[in-house]
């Protein structure tokens, strides 16, 4: 039942982790993850929550690893070894425009583990010698590539072009897709004009609300690299479900129990 | 998992029984990253491999027990170990395979 869930999913490109303890009494033990759902048993329910969490942790970076786990799932515990496959294509980050901020934003996004794209119609601007990080580099207007481009939940749109001509055509089809995240950068008064137009175009404010505008958590950032970090850490947090800030101001335990929330 | 995938579901339609092997840990260099498989049918048939030659014939006998006894077993092939002499892990790294009956 697990192998043949297991081939169906591969056969159709859909996200799943296969999970295996390799030791102990119990080895052989499976757990197969989707997004949504989840069969087999590790041995404990503690232990099959945690394996799902981490599972799916692995599935947003599309990495395999072993893990190491308390007997009913408590993560310091070393008692058990799970071996966790995780079958999902790198997640796709689209930077449009390239400028100095999109060559730190690509190297970031790698470092995150993403397929990063940087877009831009200009062709003098719009080379890999300037954004040696991106694993392409593609000359298009980004509302024509964007339409044509692969997105799912896992996908992040990067809006670094804060012309007016370029994102406000370019949200309009963001936001008609399943992205995960949507940011674009421009000054607060930038995007109001950007709502304005928006709302003249018909979005809706659900629709207005999924755009992270201005871009990034607020931590000061003024160079590049620190929008970058800024920008990069909004995604992990959005993600997350969290709202950014210092864990030392928090109460919130540090990390998400992903038994309860989705990677998306 | 993929490249092993066709053939294996072949097997199992044929009504072979099937072990698989996979590796779940590499240290230092090793020529197959974590995730790569091979499988055994009761036959005698292999596809896919965990390290581009250099131990599949072990891990092929580790696969042929899995079948006929249903134990899961988790062995290390690697510089340091007395096994790696005998079956000569010429890449120079370790690997951690785990092989298994696939009754699952």
């Amino acid at each position: 039942m697990i192998f043949e869930r297991l081939a169906a999913a591969l056969r159709a490109e859909t996200p799943v982790a296969l999970v295996t303890r390799i030791d102990g009494a119990q080895s052989g033990a499976k757990l197969l993850v989707f997004e949504d759902e989840v069969l087999g048993d590790l041995g404990t329910p503690g232990l099959n929550v945690a394996a799902a969490g981490e599972a799916r942790a692995l599935l947003a970076v599309g990495e395999t690893a072993m893990r190491t786990f308390g007997e009913d799932g408590e993560p310091v515990g070393v008692e058990v070894r799970l071996f966790i496959a995780a079958y999902a294509p790198k997640p796709a980050m689209y930077v449009f425009g390239a400028i100095d901020f999109s060559r730190a934003m690509a190297r970031i996004g790698k470092y995150l583990g993403y397929h990063v794209t940087v877009i831009d119609a200009r062709p003098i601007f719009a080379t890999k010698q300037r954004i040696p990080d991106a694993d392409d580099v593609v000359v298009a207007w980004p509302d024509e590539f964007l339409s044509q481009a692969p997105v799912d939940y896992r996908t992040a749109l990067i809006v670094l072009t804060h012309d007016v001509k370029f994102d406000i055509p370019l949200l309009q089809v963001a936001l008609r897709t399943d992205a995960g995240y949507i940011g674009a950068m421009g000054s607060r008064r930038t995007h109001a004009n950007r709502i304005d137009a928006l709302r003249s175009a018909g979005v809706s404010e659900a629709d207005l609300g999924r755009v992270s505008a201005p871009i990034g958590l607020d931590i000061g950032a003024r160079t590049p690299e620190e929008t970058a970090i800024s920008i990069a850490a909004e995604i992990v947090a959005l993600r997350e479900r969290r709202r950014g800030g210092r864990l030392s101001d928090g109460t919130l335990p540090v990390h998400n129990d992903r038994s309860v929330v989705s990677t998306s | 998992m993929i490249d092993v995938l066709d053939t294996v579901e072949r097997w199992r339609r044929e009504g072979q029984r099937v072990a698989v092997a996979t590796v779940v840990g590499v240290e230092k260099s090793a020529p197959r990253d974590p995730g790569a498989m091979l499988a055994v049918n009761e036959r005698g048939d292999v596809a896919g491999s965990v390290s581009g030659g250099c131990v599949e014939s072990a891990v092929y006998e580790e696969g042929q027990d899995a079948i006929a006894t249903g134990r899961p077993r988790l062995v290390t092939y690697g510089i340091s170990d007395a096994d790696a002499i005998s079956v000569g892990l010429t890449c120079g790294g370790t690997i951690h395979v785990f092989v298994e009956r696939l009754d699952w």
